[in-house]
C-alpha cells in the first residue's frame, strides 16, 4: 500500500495536480509516526509511510493547508473522510484546494497496548498473519494482532469513503458497530456509579488539551477555555468542577459535528475514554432525533441546528434510564 | 445552599426566565401575589436560546442546588423557533449531566407564558421541593465557591 | 550492602509509612502507573516509570498561593501556607531524580520558592535503579546512569533482593530508620544484574544521541534554523509533553474570585499555548512555530545558557512516548544539529 501512495503522490506531484502531499513520516522507532508535508519525490521516498501505526487523523491539517498557495494531496482513511466531510459542511476546509486520495483505513495499532503487555525496549513490529513479531532489546516477543488494536478501530463504524477523487484500492461499506454498547453499559448503572466512574476518569485529567487540539470538528480561531476574558478560563483542574465543566463543555460543542473518530481517546495521555461522552451524544441524538452520522454528507442540518415540533421535552431524561 | 432557622436545608434554585413570556409570567404570580419560594432567584435572558450549556453549569458552580429553565412555549417563541433549539440542546445537556451521574432532579426545562402566573408559582414550588428533598448539590459544585 | 528480600517489601512499606507519609509507584486500573500514598496491601509497580512525573511532589499542577478576603474598602491577605510533613518518595528513577536538581536550580535560585523549598525540605527521595530500560529511554545523553541513581539514596534490585545504598545524611537517616529489617548481603548477584542493564543501555536505539552540539553557546544557529517550520507543523500545540515533562517548570498564577474573596493559584503552564507569557500588548509568541522553539530552545540552549551547561531535559522519554503526533526532543535534536 505505501509503495502505491508514493507512486500516486509521485505522479500527481509531476503532472503538476498538487504542489505538496500530506501524509505520514517516519520516526525514531516503529511506532512514533508524525504527520506530515512532503514537497518532493526524494521526500517521499525516503521519509514517507503508511503501515499499522500510521493512525493519525490529518483532515484537521487541511483547515490551514487549503488556504496556503496551491493543491494539496491527501491521503485519508474512511474514518478521516467523515471529519474532511465535516470541515466542508462548515465550510472551514476549501474543497477544491484538496485532492483527495481514499485509502484503506485500519485496523491501526496502538504502541500503548503492546507496551501494557510488558513489552519493551520495541526496536521493530510485523505483523504476520496477525501475529505481530516484536523485536526488542530483550528478544523477540509476539502478540495476537488484534489485541494491539486502537480501541477507535476495535468499535470502527464505516469503511466507506464519504468524500474523495479517487481511490486506491476497493471502497468499503457503513459496518454495524458495537460502538455504543459502553455507553450503554454506563446507562444501566446507578447514578453513583456513573458518578464514580467519571470522577475516577476525568480525576486523572491534566488539562494539556491534547483531546480538543486534536479534535478534527474543534476549528474555533481562539477556544472559550483559553479566553481570559472569558470568566471560564481554567489553565488547571484546580477543583473537580473544573473537570467536569471543561469535559461537558469540549463534548457539548461537537454534539452533533464530532464523527465519532476517535482521535481525543487516542490521544489522551492519561488514557480518559473521551469518545464516550462524545459517543453518548451521538447514541442521544440517534435515538431521540433519528439517525444521524456527521461527516456523511454535506448538506443536511445539524441535529443541533435543526428542530422538529414535536421533539420530545427534556423531561424525557427523566423518564428513560436507571437513576 | 443555604440553611434556614430551623437548621433546615435551602437549596439555592436558579431560574433562567426568558423576557417575553416566562418572566411576564413570574411577574404576573407577583401581582396576583401568589406565593413562590425565595429561593428561586431569576436571570432574566433574552429568549430561552440565550441560555448555554454553560450558564447552566456556572450556575451550579456558583452555589445553585437546581437550575430551571422557563421559556415560551414550543410555537409560541418571540423569535418563532428561539425554544425548540433550546429544547434540543437542553434534553441532550440533561441527558449528558444524567450520564455524569448528576441528580436528574437538579434540572428541568418549563414553558411557562405570560399568562401562566399560577403555572410560574406552582412549577418554582415543585421544583424548589423536589430539590430541597435531593439535598445540596455535592457533584457539581465547586468547593472554592462554598460558603464556610 | 545492605538488604532486604523483595518478598518483604510490604513490612519495609508498613514500616517506613508508620512514621512519615509515603508515596510509591502503584499500578492504576488502567495499568498505568502513578505515585500514590502507600496503603497497607498496596504493591509496588513494576513499570518502568510512572505515566506523570515525580515533579509533582514539589511543583504541584496547581497550588493555592494566597487567599484574599474583601469587606468594604478593606482587603485581607490569607496566607494559606502549611507547613509540609515529613514525606518519602520510593522507586524514583533515576532521570526523575535529575529532574529534582534542574528544578532545584529554578525554584531554589534567589529569590527562593519558598513554597518549593518548604516541600523539598521535607521529602527524601529514594531512588531505584532501573534493570528494563525502554527504547523511548535516554537518560545516558544527559549523563545519567539508569543503573546508578542519585536521590539521597539509592536502591537496586537483583530480582531477589532490594539493596540500599546512602548519598547523604538524609538518605542515612533513612536507611538507619529501617535498619532493623535490613541485613547485610552478597553483591555478586546484583553486580551482574547492573552489568547487564549497563549492557541494555549501550544498545537502546537513543544511545548514541549526542548534546555535543548544543548548548548555550548555539543560540543564534538555532535559534534561526530553518528547520524549525517544518518541525512544528505537525505540533497541535497541546500541552501534553510540557505537563508530562519532568523537568518544565514555567508556570501561570491565576485568580479565581469565588464569589465571596479571591483565591490566588499557581498552575502549571505550557510554552505550547496560545496566551503563554501573553502581556498587556499580547502575545510575544504569535504562531505555533515560535511557541515550539520556545520549548526546545530552552531545553537545549537557554537553560545550559544560564545553568553552567546543564541540559532542561532528563532524557525520561515521556513525551516520546505521549506526544499525539510523536514529535519530541530527540527529533528536534536529530533534525536541528549541526555538527
Amino acid at each position: 500500500m505505501q509503495e502505491a501512495m508514493i507512486n500516486k503522490a509521485k505522479q500527481l506531484l509531476a503532472d503538476g495536480t498538487v504542489n505538496r502531499v500530506i501524509g505520514w513520516k517516519r520516526g525514531e522507532f516503529a511506532y512514533d509516526i508524525t504527520p506530515a508535508v512532503f514537497e518532493s519525490a526524494e521526500e517521499l521516498d525516503s521519509e514517507f509511510v503508511y503501515d499499522d501505526f500510521t493512525s493519525a487523523n490529518v483532515s484537521k491539517y487541511l483547515v490551514k493547508e487549503c488556504k496556503k498557495e496551491g493543491r494539496i494531496l491527501a491521503f485519508l482513511k474512511p474514518c478521516d473522510t467523515y471529519s474532511f466531510n465535516q470541515l466542508i459542511k462548515e465550510h472551514r476546509v476549501v474543497r477544491e484546494n484538496v485532492y483527495i486520495v481514499g485509502i484503506p483505513g485500519g485496523p491501526k495499532l496502538d504502541a500503548e497496548k503492546i507496551k501494557a503487555k510488558g513489552i519493551t525496549g520495541i526496536l521493530g513490529v510485523k505483523n504476520e498473519n496477525y501475529t505481530l513479531k516484536i523485536d526488542t532489546v530483550y528478544g523477540e516477543e509476539t502478540m495476537p494482532f488484534y489485541e494491539a488494536i486502537l480501541d477507535k478501530c476495535a468499535s470502527c463504524k464505516s469503511k466507506k469513503h464519504v468524500v474523495y477523487d479517487e481511490l486506491i484500492g476497493e471502497d468499503g461499506d457503513v459496518l454495524d458497530s458495537n460502538r455504543f454498547d459502553m455507553v450503554e453499559k454506563l446507562e444501566n448503572m446507578s447514578a453513583q456509579e456513573r458518578y464514580d466512574f467519571w470522577r475516577e476518569q476525568l480525576s486523572k485529567c491534566i488539562r494539556c488539551n491534547a483531546c480538543r487540539n486534536v479534535c478534527p470538528a474543534c476549528t474555533c480561531e481562539k477556544c472559550v477555555f483559553d479566553n481570559p476574558n472569558s470568566g471560564v478560563e481554567n489553565k488547571a483542574p484546580a477543583d473537580s468542577f473544573e473537570e467536569n465543566m471543561f469535559h461537558i463543555i469540549r463534548a457539548f460543542h461537537v454534539a452533533g459535528r464530532c464523527t465519532d473518530c476517535g482521535e481525543c481517546s487516542r490521544v489522551c495521555p492519561q488514557n480518559i475514554p473521551l469518545h464516550l461522552l462524545n459517543r453518548k451524544f451521538i447514541k442521544d441524538i440517534n435515538s431521540l432525533y433519528g439517525e444521524y452520522q456527521a461527516g456523511e454528507d454535506t448538506t443536511s442540518r445539524a441535529p443541533l441546528n435543526d428542530y422538529n415540533k414535536d421533539d420530545c421535552e427534556a423531561s424525557i431524561v427523566h423518564e428513560r434510564g436507571v437513576e | 445552599m443555604q440553611v434556614n432557622e430551623n437548621k433546615e436545608f435551602e437549596p439555592l434554585i436558579v431560574a433562567f426566565c426568558c423576557n417575553w413570556c416566562s418572566y411576564a409570567g413570574a411577574d404576573l404570580s407577583g401581582t396576583n401575589r401568589l406565593n413562590y419560594p425565595t429561593n428561586v432567584k431569576i436571570i432574566r435572558v433574552p429568549c430561552s436560546c440565550r441560555v448555554n450549556p454553560m450558564f447552566i453549569l456556572r450556575a451550579f458552580q456558583r452555589g445553585a442546588d437546581g437550575v430551571i429553565l422557563c421559556g415560551c412555549h414550543p410555537g409560541d417563541c418571540h423569535y418563532t423557533s428561539g425554544n425548540y433549539f433550546t429544547r434540543r440542546r437542553m434534553t441532550l445537556l440533561f441527558s449528558m449531566l444524567d450520564f455524569l451521574g448528576i441528580e436528574r432532579d437538579r434540572t428541568r426545562v418549563e414553558w411557562v407564558s405570560a399568562a401562566e402566573g399560577a403555572k410560574f408559582a406552582a412549577t418554582m414550588n415543585e421544583f424548589t421541593e423536589s430539590v430541597k428533598k435531593l439535598g445540596p448539590n455535592r457533584r457539581l459544585e465547586d468547593l472554592r465557591c462554598r460558603k464556610q | 550492602m545492605l538488604k532486604i528480600s523483595l518478598d518483604k517489601l510490604d513490612k519495609l512499606f508498613e514500616a517506613i509509612a508508620a512514621s512519615q507519609t509515603l508515596y510509591i509507584p502503584a499500578d492504576r486500573e488502567d495499568g498505568a502507573a502513578e505515585y500514590r500514598k502507600y496503603e497497607s496491601g498496596m504493591k509496588l509497580s513494576n513499570k518502568l516509570n510512572t505515566l506523570r512525573s515525580a515533579k509533582d511532589f514539589f511543583f504541584p499542577q496547581t497550588e493555592n498561593l494566597v487567599d484574599f478576603k474583601m469587606e468594604g474598602k478593606n482587603i485581607d491577605v490569607i496566607d494559606v501556607r502549611e507547613e509540609s510533613e515529613d514525606f518519602v518518595i520510593f522507586g524514583v528513577r533515576a532521570c526523575d531524580a535529575r529532574s529534582f536538581t534542574i528544578l532545584d536550580k529554578v525554584f531554589l535560585a534567589e529569590p527562593v520558592d519558598s513554597y518549593y523549598k518548604n516541600r523539598r525540605d521535607h521529602s527524601t527521595v529514594v531512588t531505584m535503579a532501573c534493570t528494563r530500560p525502554a527504547e523511548t529511554c535516554f537518560c545516558g545523553t544527559f549523563g545519567i546512569d539508569a543503573s546508578a541513581p542519585e536521590g539521597d539514596a539509592a536502591c537496586f534490585s537483583d530480582g531477589e533482593n532490594l539493596f540500599f545504598e546512602a548519598h547523604n545524611e538524609k538518605g542515612q537517616k533513612f536507611i538507619d530508620s529501617i535498619s532493623s529489617l535490613l541485613e547485610e548481603g552478597n553483591t555478586s548477584k546484583l553486580d551482574d544484574v547492573r552489568e547487564k542493564t549497563r549492557d541494555i543501555l549501550k544498545k537502546l536505539p537513543l544511545a548514541n544521541l549526542s548534546t555535543d552540539n548544543f548548548g548555550g553557546d548555539k543560540l543564534n544557529e538555532y535559534f534561526n534554523s530553518d528547520k524549525w517550520g517544518e518541525l512544528s507543523e505537525s505540533c497541535l500545540g497541546c500541552g501534553t509533553c510540557t505537563f508530562v515533562c519532568p523537568t518544565c517548570q514555567c508556570y501561570d498564577i491565576k485568580d479565581f474570585n469565588t464569589g465571596h474573596g479571591i483565591k490566588r493559584f499557581r498552575c502549571w503552564d505550557s510554552c505550547m499555548y496560545s496566551d503563554f507569557t501573553k502581556m498587556a500588548h499580547g502575545n510575544p509568541r504569535l504562531t505555533q512555530l515560535e511557541r515550539f522553539r520556545q520549548r526546545f530552545m530552552h531545553k537545549l540552549v537557554y537553560f545550559p545558557a544560564n545553568n553552567n551547561g546543564e541540559f532542561g531535559c532528563v532524557g525520561c522519554g515521556r513525551c516520546l512516548s505521549k506526544c499525539p503526533i510523536s514529535m519530541n526532543i530527540v527529533k528536534v535534536m536529530k533534525a536541528l544539529e549541526v555538527k
